[in-house]
């Protein structure tokens, strides 16, 4: 799956589980900072990548994932092994 | 060999009349209504007073659920209670429960899974009814959470509250009442996200374990978070497979009570309607192994759960443990 097409699903998923704009939702854009996203909101978004992608990720790795490009990278490189 | 029915005969709950409201909370530690509403779906907890130890709220839901079981405490063959905030580490809390109920002819024993602990005694309770051994068995679910809450840890003091919940459970060779399935896990790997450090014979109580509040509850809320909603939703999956049924032939389903946006995570994974999930942790917050209990009573009480309905139970707490139950009630 090219990064692309990761970043429309995740930007579904972002827009669902914050009600952001989708404006808002850019590659470059904070989960906490920009887009306000609290600790158990960063929970229920990686539970819901985890299920759309079919894929795990640990919570050492879920730390990891900062900006909504730092998620669309992290699981582009991951569905795609 | 054939196995007896198992009926939940009487149920029945206490808690605390003391309530504390989130802007009771504000007032001592930096959160708000607001805060904790969105994050947690609580409104308001009863608090036990200083005077209240654990076994008092436990006799009291017991001798309501014998009530109306219409036993006396004479009849019951085994008490099982559920806690991680006995009276006292020994003797057992169900010993007090017996002495104070008058229940002479009872075995007793405390059983320790955290926030699972009420399905985890169910499941107890039922393998001696089931094999024959006994007829009559008391299953309390009591916690005074209160005690071991640190008051000044603000991310999780708005959480937890006091309550107890009883359920006789009677052996029948009639009606269609019984236990469908049971699931129960754990995995102590994960013992450090959620616990209490101190107090046990590793790290007994001294001036440092003290100062260093240890002798109150942990927890790392994303982590918890996350498996609670896998490890419910896996443990209901796996009553219905071993039943032979779906998510939508159940009536209503009672997730243990900790966070409204756990309930509503599990729900949607579940597939089930908001209307067939119970949710009563607004009134009393978390209160570990009482929540189900509580809820079961509460159900019972205002009708909403009658006999011949399919009612499902999922839980999760420290230990880890989980577990699930399908019971035609």
């Amino acid at each position: 799956m090219s990064e692309a097409e990761v970043f429309e699903k995740v930007k579904e998923i972002i827009i669902d589980h914050l009600g952001v704009d989708e404006a808002d939702v850019k590659m470059e854009a904070s989960l906490v900072d920009d887009l306000k996203a609290d600790s158990l909101d960063t929970v229920e978004m990686i539970m819901s990548l985890e299920e759309e992608f079919q894929i795990d990720i640990e919570d050492s790795e879920a730390e990891s994932l900062k900006t909504v490009g730092d998620a669309v990278r992290f699981i582009a490189e991951r569905s795609g092994k | 060999m054939t196995l007896r029915k198992t009926v939940i005969r009487g149920t029945g709950f206490a808690v605390p009349s003391n309530i504390v409201t989130n802007d009771d909370l504000s007032k001592t530690v930096d959160t708000s209504d607001e805060w904790i509403r969105t994050r947690t779906g609580i409104e308001e907890r009863r608090i036990a007073p200083p005077e209240t130890g654990n076994s008092d709220l436990a006799i009291e839901a017991a001798r309501k659920a014998l009530d109306r079981a219409g036993l006396s405490a004479e009849d019951i063959d085994l008490i099982i209670v559920s806690t991680i905030t006995p009276d006292m580490v020994s003797p057992a809390t169900a010993c007090l429960v017996q002495n104070a109920l008058g229940a002479k002819h009872a075995a007793t024993f405390d059983l320790e899974a955290a926030c699972s602990g009420f399905i985890y005694a169910l499941s107890v309770a039922r393998q001696y009814i089931a094999t024959g051994e006994y007829n009559h068995v008391l299953v309390v679910a009591s916690e005074v959470l209160s005690r071991i809450t640190d008051w000044s840890d603000r991310s999780t003091c708005v959480l937890f509250g006091d309550g107890a919940g009883a359920a006789v459970l009677s052996g029948t060779d009639e009606g269609e009442s019984d236990f469908v399935s049971f699931f129960l896990g754990g995995n102590g790997k994960y013992a450090d996200i959620l616990n209490m450090p101190a107090g046990g014979s590793r790290k007994p109580a001294s001036h440092e374990t003290v100062d260093a509040r240890e002798h109150t509850m942990k927890m790392n809320g994303p982590e918890v978070f996350k498996a609670a909603v896998m490890k419910m939703n896996h443990s209901m999956r796996q009553v219905l497979t071993r039943a032979g049924l779906q998510s939508s032939d159940v009536d209503i389903v009672i997730p243990h009570q900790a966070n409204l946006r756990i309930i509503e995570s599990l729900r949607k994974y579940l597939d089930l309607p908001e209307d067939k999930v119970y949710v009563n942790l607004q009134k009393y917050g978390n209160t570990s192994a009482a929540s189900i209990a509580i809820a079961l009573a509460e159900l019972v009480e205002s009708g909403r759960l009658v006999r011949g309905q399919l009612v499902g139970m999922c839980t999760f707490g420290g230990g880890l443990t989980w577990a699930a139950c399908l019971l035609r009630y």
